[in-house]
C-alpha cells in the first residue's frame, strides 16, 4: 500500500485569520491525515476547541481523517482539564502527547501514539499497543536502523508515522525562550511569538542558523528532510509521512511529497525542487543515525551538489 | 507539632567512596547507576560494577540507608538485553528500589522481581497526576521524581491528585528542559540522555584559543566564547550564549545550579518524600560536603518548621563548592519561567 501523508499540528503561533486561511487550502490537497490543536503553549488563545472542531468538520467533509492533538507538556490543573476537553471530545480520534493523555484515552478509545511518548523499543511499542494505539509516531531521534526491529515486531494492526518535514521540535520547557528574548515574565508574554511564524532563529556566535526558539518549545534552525529518503522508509515498511506545517509553502511540499511517494516524479528532482521551499537549510541525519544536524547525500541525489 | 513523616535525602554516588562519605555524612537513601548505558550518567570512570554495587549496598544497609539504582535510559531493541540483566542484578544485589523511565521495563520488573520497588525517573518526563497515575496503575510505582519544570505551587496542586510519592531535585544542576523530552544534545552530537545516557557529552567537546577568546565547541558547533576575564563553563549547550534578533546574550538558560533550600518548610508541608541532590559526576569531597549542608539542614527544619531560616553558613558552603556559581529556585519560583 502506498504511504499516506500527515499534517502534524501546526507548532506555531498564528493569528486566527491565517490559520483558517490555511486549513482551507490544506482541505484542497493530497493529504490524508491532519492533526489539529495548540500543543505548545496553553497561553495561546487564538483557537478554542470549538474552533478546531469547526476545522475539523471542514477538513472531514473533505475527506481528511482528522486527529486532535493534546499539549506536549502538561504543568497545571487547568491544562489538564484542557487536555481532558480533547480526551473526551466523543468524536475525533485523538493524538496523545504525554502518559497523562494515554492515561485517559486507554481502553476507552483507540488513539494515536504521539512522538513524545519514547517508544524506544518492542516491548513498549507492544504494550502501548495493548492499550489501544493504532498508530504510533517515532521518537524524532531515532534511525532506521533503530526502527527496524520495531517494525518487525510490531503487533497487527498498529501503523508507524514518522516526522519527515519540517524543524525539529527538540526540547520543551516551561521557560518561554521567547517571552525571555523580549525580556518579560511568562506570565505577561504579550503573546509576542505571533510575530514569529516560523519561530525566531537562534544564532551561534559566529553567525550560524543553530537552533529556533518557539514559545517553550526549542527547534532545529534546520529543516528536517526525508524527501529523498522515501525509498527506505517505504521498505521498513512505514505507513504514514509526516510534514510539519510552516508558514509558506505548506501545499506546495504536501503535493511534492505525495508526487515523489507516487513515483510521478524522481527524488533527485523532489530533493532539488523542495530546497527553494525551506525557511532554511535541511538536515535528514537522525535517520542515518547520525547526528540529527548533519545532511547525508544519496548516492543519487550526490549529483546535484 | 512535629511533621509524622520523614524527608529523605536523596545523595548521588558515582563511585564507592562517594557512597560512603554520602552515607556517613547522613544521606537517608543513595543513588547509583551501572558502569553503561543503562543509566544517565554514563561517564568514563564513573559509576559501579558488581562488585562495588554489592559492597555499596552492604555498606548502606549496615548503616541504615537505602540504595536506589538508576536504570533511567530508554534501551532500544539491540540493548535490551543489557537494561534486563541489569534489573535482575539490582533485585539479586538487595536494591531497594529502582529508577526506571521506560514502560516496557517497568512491566518487565514488574513481572519478574514484583518485590522490586519501582521509582519513575525524572526522565519519564511525568509532570502530571494523570501521568504518574499511568504508571502507579499499570506497575504499581511507589515514586515519581518530578521534572525540574514545575512551579511549587503547581508540586502542590500535583501532590494532591495522586497516592504516589514525591522525589524533588533540591541541589545541584538545573535542566531548563523537561527531562526526557530533549533531544537537543542528540541533535549536535547523536547522543541523547534518552537514548546514550549522557547530554552533551566529554568526547564531543573541543577548547581552542582563538583572537576573540577561548571558544568551547561541541562537534563543531561554537557553544561560546570567553573574554580573558570570564569564567570559562563546560559546554552544555542550552548553557552558551547565542545570537537571536541580533543580542547575544544566554539565550536559554544561564549557568545557574538549583538550590532549594529556602523551600524546604513548604516541601515538608506537601509531605515530599525525597530530597534529591544531583550530581554523580562529582567528586566524593562534593557529596560530602553538599550530604552534609542538606542533613543540617533537614534535621533543623523538621525540628521547628516555622522557625525554619536558612543559615548563611549553609549558603557559604555551598557556593564554595559549586565554584562560585550562581544559584536559582528555577521553575519553583514562578518568575523564572
Amino acid at each position: 500500500m502506498e504511504m499516506k501523508l500527515a499534517l502534524g499540528p501546526i507548532l506555531y503561533y498564528w493569528p486566527r485569520e491565517k490559520l483558517q486561511a490555511f486549513y482551507q487550502e490544506i482541505a484542497a490537497t493530497p493529504v490524508d491525515i491532519v492533526y489539529l490543536g495548540e500543543t505548545v503553549c496553553s497561553r495561546r488563545h487564538v483557537m478554542r476547541l470549538s474552533d478546531w472542531l469547526e476545522v475539523a468538520k471542514m477538513l472531514a467533509a473533505a475527506g481528511k481523517e482528522v486527529v486532535l492533538s493534546t499539549q506536549i507538556l502538561i504543568e497545571s490543573e487547568s491544562d489538564l482539564k484542557a487536555m481532558r476537553r480533547i480526551t473526551e471530545n466523543g468524536d475525533l480520534t485523538v493524538e496523545a502527547n504525554d502518559m497523562g493523555a494515554v492515561h485517559r484515552l486507554e481502553g476507552r478509545v483507540p488513539f494515536i501514539a504521539g512522538p513524545y511518548l519514547n517508544i524506544y523499543n518492542p516491548q513498549t511499542l507492544e504494550l502501548i499497543a495493548s492499550l489501544g494505539a493504532r498508530r504510533w509516531v517515532i521518537p524524532v531521534e531515532m534511525s532506521l536502523q533503530a526502527l527496524q526491529p520495531l517494525q518487525h515486531s510490531r503487533p497487527a494492526g498498529i501503523e508507524t508515522e514518522v516526522f519527515c518535514y519540517g524543524r525539529l521540535p527538540l526540547a520543551f520547557s516551561s521557560r518561554c525562550f521567547t517571552a525571555r528574548f523580549h525580556n518579560l515574565p511568562k506570565d505577561d508574554c504579550r503573546f509576542l511569538c505571533i510575530d514569529d511564524p516560523d519561530g525566531k532563529t537562534m544564532r551561534t556566535r559566529e553567525g550560524k542558523p543553530f537552533l529556533v526558539i518557539n514559545g517553550t518549545q526549542t527547534q532545529s534552525a534546520l529543516v528536517y528532510n526525508l524527501i529523498g529518503d522515501l525509498d527506505s522508509m517505504k521498505n521498513a515498511g512505514v505507513d504514514v509521512v509526516r510534514i510539519s506545517p510552516q508558514s509558506e509553502h505548506s501545499s506546495e511540499i504536501i503535493r511534492l511529497f505525495r508526487d515523489c511517494i507516487a513515483e510521478q516524479v524522481s527524488s533527485e528532482y523532489a530533493v532539488q525542487k523542495i530546497e527553494s521551499m525551506m525557511p532554511e537549510g535541511a538536515c535528514n541525519g537522525y535517520w542515518h543515525g547520525r547526528p540529527g544536524m548533519e545532511q547525508m547525500f544519496l548516492a543519487s541525489a550526490r549529483q546535484h551538489e | 507539632m512535629l511533621p509524622e513523616y520523614k524527608l529523605e535525602l536523596v545523595s548521588p554516588a558515582g563511585s564507592l567512596p562517594a557512597l560512603k562519605v554520602a552515607v556517613d555524612n547522613g544521606a537517608d537513601c543513595v543513588y547509583l547507576g551501572f558502569r553503561d548505558d543503562t543509566n544517565a550518567r554514563n561517564f568514563t570512570g564513573l559509576n559501579f560494577d558488581a562488585a562495588n554495587a554489592r559492597t555499596g549496598v552492604a555498606y548502606a544497609h549496615a548503616k541504615g540507608a537505602k540504595v536506589f539504582l538508576a536504570l533511567n535510559t530508554y534501551p532500544q531493541a539491540l540493548g535490551w538485553e543489557r537494561w534486563k540483566k541489569a534489573i535482575d542484578q539490582a533485585a539479586d544485589f538487595g536494591m531497594d528500589a529502582i529508577i526506571l523511565a521506560d514502560p516496557g521495563l517497568m512491566q518487565y520488573a514488574m513481572k519478574t522481581h514484583p518485590q522490586l520497588h519501582l521509582h519513575l525517573s525524572v526522565q519519564g518526563s511525568a509532570t502530571s497526576y494523570e501521568a504518574i497515575n499511568f504508571y502507579h496503575e499499570h506497575f504499581g510505582i511507589r515514586r515519581a521524581v518530578l521534572p525540574r519544570v514545575l512551579s511549587f505551587a503547581q508540586v502542590e496542586e500535583l501532590s494532591s491528585g495522586t497516592p504516589v510519592e514525591l522525589e524533588l531535585f533540591g541541589f545541584g544542576g538545573l535542566c531548563v528542559m523537561v527531562e526526557g523530552r530533549c533531544s537537543l544534545s542528540s541533535y549536535v552530537t547523536g547522543e541523547s540522555p534518552n537514548n546514550c545516557g549522557v547530554c552533551s557529552p566529554p568526547k564531543a567537546v573541543r577548547w581552542q584559543q582563538t583572537a576573540k577568546g577561548l571558544e568551547s565547541r561541541l562537534n563543531g558547533v561554537l557553544i561560546d566564547r570567553y573574554a580573558d576575564d570570564e569564567n570559562a563553563g563546560y559546554p552544555t549547550l542550552c548553557k552558551g550564549r547565542f545570537e537571536v534578533g541580533g543580542e547575544t546574550y544566554y539565550a536559554m538558560e544561564e549557568p545557574t545550579s538549583l538550590n532549594t533550600l529556602e523551600l524546604l518548610p513548604e516541601l515538608l508541608r506537601i509531605k515530599v518524600r525525597g530530597l534529591k541532590i544531583e550530581g554523580r559526576q562529582r567528586s566524593p569531597a562534593y557529596v560530602a560536603q553538599v550530604t552534609r549542608v542538606w542533613r543540617d539542614a533537614i534535621d533543623q527544619c523538621m525540628k521547628d518548621p516555622p522557625g525554619f531560616a536558612v543559615k548563611p553558613a549553609w549558603t557559604t558552603q555551598l557556593g564554595k563548592i559549586s565554584e562560585g556559581q550562581q544559584h536559582t529556585l528555577g521553575a519553583y519560583h514562578r518568575p523564572w519561567k
